[in-house]
C-alpha cells in the first residue's frame, strides 16, 4: 500500500514532466520552426463580421458575433419555438439584404447555411449556392463586372480532400480580403 | 460524395486494425524490456513482476488518486503557474472536482470553457497528462483481463502503464501532432495555445476535452476535411485495433475479428441512421421555411457526412469531442449517440475500456447461449461458473443503474432545475445525456446542460452549479472504478480456471451467428435498459413537428 503510494506519486510526477511539458514544448519548437506563422493561427480560418456591410460577403450567422476568443454553441435544439423565430428573422434579414439583386428570392430559395448558426461561431465557410446569391449584391454595390466576382468566388473556394473528404466551401475571409485589394 | 467518403473511411480503419493491433499485441507480450521502459521502471522503483488482481487494481486506483490530488492542486493554483498570458484565476471548488473526476476518468465532461478560464500549464501539465494516463489506466486493464482469459499471469500495471504510454501513445502523438499542425492547428505558447499536442491525444487517447470551448468545431482544433478524417480516425484506431490485439494474444484471430464484426456492424447502423437524420431540416427549421440539411451548430466544411460520421465515432468510441452542436441535432440525430452511450461504451468504446465492456457482453451472451442449448457455458474451454457470472451482471448493471438513479435525483429532487436551457422533451433530454455521459465516461454533451456560470473571461466572479458539478463527478468517478474493479477480480477468477480442449457439443465463439447472438445482448441489455428514458426525450421529439 504504501510502496504502491510512493510509486504513483513517482509516475505521477513524472509523466507530468515527460508528457505535460517535454512533449508539448518540443512539440512547439518543431512546429514553430516548420510551420511558422500557421503555428500561431492563420486568420484566414476564421469568419469575420461583415456587419451585414452590403459590399462583403457575409459568413454565416454567428451566435458569438464572431468572437474566436470566448466559443459556445448556439443550443438551438430541433423543437424549440425560439429557433423557429430566429430563423425566420434570419431568412427576413437575408431576403430584405439580397432580394432586390436577386429577383424571385424567396424563403424555400434560401440556403440553410445562410440562416443556421455554425458550431463554432467562426465559420468562415459559406456554401456555393450562397456565395451566388451575394455574388450578384457585391458587384452590384461595388460596381464591378459579375463575372470579376465570379472569379474571386472561384479563387476563395477549398475544394474536397482529395476530392472526397469534407464539404466544398466558398471561404468568406479569403475572399473579402481580395475584393478590397 | 457523404456516403463515399463514409465507406473509405471504414476502409481505411480496417486497413490500419491489424497493423497496429499486431504491433500493440507485440508490445504487451514481448520479454524484452527496452531502454526506455527500463529508465522509467529505475524511477519508479519497480520490479516487473506480474500482480495478483487485487494488487493489480490497488495500483490503478492509487496511481488515479494521486492523479486526481495533483490535478485539482494544478486547477486550484493557476494564479501561480507560468503560460498563463490571460492571467485567468483559479476554478472554483464544485466545478474544479467535477473537472478533476473528468479528465482522471478519461471522460473528458466539460463544464468549463477551455479559452475562457484555463491557462496554457493547466491544459498541458494538467489536462493533457491525464489525456495519456487515464487512457493508459483502461489499456492496462483490458490487457489484464486478455492475460487472465489466456491463462497467462495478469501482468504488472507499471510496466503496462509505461509501455503504452511510451510505446504506444507518446509515439503516434507526436506524428500525429505535427501532422495536426503542418494543416493549421495551432500551436504557441503566445497565441491560442499548444492546440495541436492536445487535440491529437484527446481523441487518440477516447478522451475528448476540447482545448477550446467549441471542441472540434473550432478552425483551429479542426481546420479542414482532411483534419476531420485524420482525427475520426485517432479516435477509431486504437479502441478498433486492440479487437486485433486481443485475438492475437488468447491465439485465436477468428475470436479478435468476430468482436470486430459485432462492434462494425452496430457503428455502421448507427452512422446510416444519423446521416439520414441530418440529412433533412428540423421540426423549427421546416415551421420557418427552410429546405435542405439540418445545419444548425454544423460547420459547413464537414459537411453532413463528415458530421453524421464524427458524431458516431465519439459516441461508440468513448471520446465524446464534437464537431458540431449535439444540442441542435435532430430528435434521430441525437437519439443514436444516446443509444451508443446506453450500450456502455461497447461499440469499440473507449481505449481498453470499450473492449473490457464488449468482452462482459461476449460471456453474457456465452452463458445465455449456454442456457439456450443446456450445456456449462464455456469461453476459449473455461466454464463459465457462478462466480464469474455475477461479476459480469454486476459490472454490465451497474452504469445503467448508476445514469437512472443519478438522472431521477437530478429531476426528482429538482436540484438539477438550474442547469436545464430548454424547455420541454429537449430540457429532459439534456438531463438524460448529462448522466448517461458521465456515467460512461464518454464526456460529450447536450450543451445547454450547465454546471458553471462566468459573468466574464478569466474565472472572475464565477460559480459552479454545485449540485450538478458534485452529482457529475461522483458519477464519473463510480462509473469508471467500480467496473475496473469488477473487471480485474474477473480477470484473476478466469486466470485460475483450467482450460479444457473443445469438445463436439462446445458452443462456438467465433461464427456470425453467436456474432449476432452478441449483438442482441448488447441491445436488449444496454439500449433497452433506456427505452422508457428515450421515449420521453429524443424519440418523443423524433416523431413530433409540435414545437415547444
Amino acid at each position: 500500500m504504501k510502496r504502491n503510494l510512493i510509486t504513483s506519486a513517482i509516475a505521477v510526477v513524472m509523466f507530468t514532466l515527460v508528457l505535460g511539458l517535454a512533449y508539448p514544448l518540443v512539440v512547439t519548437g518543431v512546429a514553430q520552426v516548420t510551420f511558422g506563422d500557421n503555428a500561431d493561427g492563420n486568420p484566414d480560418l476564421i469568419a469575420k463580421d461583415t456587419k451585414a456591410d452590403p459590399r462583403y460577403f457575409q459568413p454565416r450567422p454567428s451566435q458569438t458575433e464572431y468572437d474566436p476568443e470566448a466559443t459556445f454553441f448556439s443550443n438551438r435544439g430541433p423543437n424549440s419555438s425560439a429557433a423557429r423565430s430566429f430563423y425566420r428573422d434570419q431568412l427576413a434579414a437575408y431576403i430584405a439584404l439580397n432580394g432586390q439583386y436577386n429577383p424571385g428570392l424567396t424563403n424555400d430559395k434560401v440556403p440553410a447555411d445562410a440562416v443556421t448558426t455554425s458550431g463554432s461561431g467562426v465559420d468562415p465557410h459559406i456554401s456555393a449556392q450562397n456565395a451566388a446569391i451575394q455574388a450578384r449584391r457585391v458587384a452590384a454595390v461595388r460596381g464591378i463586372a459579375p463575372e470579376r466576382v465570379d472569379e474571386l468566388v472561384e479563387q476563395a473556394t477549398d475544394g474536397r480532400f482529395l476530392g472526397l473528404f469534407g464539404e466544398p466551401g466558398v471561404n468568406t475571409t479569403k475572399l473579402n480580403e481580395a475584393l478590397d485589394r | 460524395m457523404g456516403v463515399v467518403q463514409i465507406i473509405v473511411f471504414c476502409a481505411v480503419l480496417l486497413a490500419i486494425v491489424p497493423l497496429l493491433g499486431g504491433y500493440m499485441a507485440r508490445v504487451y507480450t514481448s520479454e524484452r524490456i527496452r531502454p526506455v521502459e527500463r529508465l522509467v521502471l529505475k524511477l519508479l522503483r519497480v520490479e516487473p513482476a506480474s500482480q495478483t488482481w487485487k494488487t493489480y487494481a490497488a495500483s490503478v486506483v492509487l496511481f488515479s488518486l494521486v492523479s486526481w490530488l495533483l490535478l485539482y492542486l494544478i486547477l486550484r493554483t493557476q494564479t501561480a503557474h507560468p503560460f498563463n498570458p490571460n492571467g485567468f484565476n483559479s476554478g472554483t471548488w464544485d466545478l474544479s472536482f467535477n473537472t478533476v473526476s473528468s479528465f482522471v476518468t478519461n471522460t473528458n465532461w466539460q463544464f468549463y470553457g477551455g479559452e475562457t478560464t484555463l491557462s496554457y500549464f493547466s491544459q498541458m501539465a494538467g489536462l493533457a497528462v491525464q489525456n495519456f494516463v487515464s487512457a493508459a489506466v483502461g489499456i492496462t486493464v483490458l490487457i489484464a483481463l486478455i492475460r487472465g482469459i489466456a491463462s497467462k499471469p495478469l501482468g504488472n500495471f507499471w510496466q503496462d502503464l509505461t509501455r503504452t504510454v511510451m510505446y504506444v501513445l507518446l509515439p503516434i502523438s507526436v506524428v500525429g501532432a505535427l501532422l495536426l499542425a503542418s494543416q493549421g492547428v495551432v500551436q504557441s505558447l503566445s497565441d491560442w495555445g499548444p492546440v495541436a499536442s492536445q487535440e491529437i491525444i484527446k481523441l487518440l487517447g477516447t478522451n475528448g476535452g476540447g482545448f477550446f470551448n467549441v471542441n472540434s468545431a473550432f478552425p483551429y482544433e479542426n481546420p479542414n476535411g482532411f483534419t476531420n478524417f485524420v482525427e475520426m480516425l485517432a479516435m477509431l484506431a486504437i479502441p478498433a485495433s486492440l479487437t486485433y490485439t486481443y485475438g492475437r494474444m488468447v491465439g485465436s484471430r477468428r475470436q479478435g475479428w468476430t468482436v470486430f464484426g459485432v462492434m462494425f456492424t452496430v457503428f455502421v447502423i448507427g452512422v446510416v441512421a444519423v446521416y439520414l437524420a441530418e440529412s433533412s431540416v428540423t421540426p423549427a427549421q421546416q415551421a420557418a421555411g427552410l429546405t435542405g440539411a439540418n445545419l444548425e451548430g454544423k460547420e459547413l466544411r464537414f459537411g453532413t457526412g463528415g458530421t453524421a460520421l464524427w458524431t458516431v465515432v465519439t459516441t461508440a468510441t468513448s471520446t465524446g469531442a464534437v464537431n458540431a452542436a449535439f444540442e441542435s441535432l435532430t430528435g434521430i440525430g441525437g437519439l443514436i449517440p444516446m443509444v451508443n452511450l446506453g450500450f456502455g461504451e461497447s461499440i469499440f468504446g473507449g481505449v481498453g475500456t470499450g473492449l473490457y465492456t464488449m468482452l462482459l457482453y461476449v460471456l453474457l451472451a456465452v452463458f445465455i447461449g449456454g442456457l439456450m442449448v443446456g450445456r456449462t457455458p464455456e469461453y476459449l474451454g473455461k466454464k463459465l461458473e457462478a462466480r464469474e457470472i455475477k461479476l459480469v451482471v454486476l459490472a454490465l448493471l451497474a452504469t445503467p443503474l448508476l445514469v437512472l438513479v443519478t438522472t431521477s435525483l437530478a429531476l426528482g429532487t429538482g436540484h438539477g432545475g438550474p442547469s436545464i436551457y430548454a424547455s420541454g422533451p429537449q430540457g429532459f433530454s439534456e438531463t438524460l445525456y448529462a448522466y448517461l455521459s458521465q456515467a460512461n465516461n464518454n464526456g460529450s454533451a447536450f450543451a445547454g446542460y450547465t454546471g458553471y456560470l462566468q459573468p466574464e473571461a478569466g474565472n472572475l466572479g464565477a460559480n459552479g452549479v454545485t449540485f450538478a458539478d458534485l452529482l457529475g463527478g461522483l458519477t464519473m468517478l463510480i462509473g469508471r472504478f467500480v467496473p475496473i474493479v469488477l473487471t480485474l477480480a474477473l480477470a484473476g477468477a478466469m486466470r485460475n480456471k483450467r482450460a479444457a480442449p473443445a469438445g463436439l457439443g462446445t458452443m462456438r465463439t467465433d461464427t456470425p451467428t453467436f456474432a449476432g447472438l452478441t449483438v442482441g445482448t448488447v441491445v436488449i441489455v444496454g439500449a433497452l435498459t433506456f427505452l422508457p428514458a428515450f421515449l420521453l426525450g429524443p424519440v418523443v421529439q423524433g416523431l413530433t413537428t409540435q414545437l415547444f
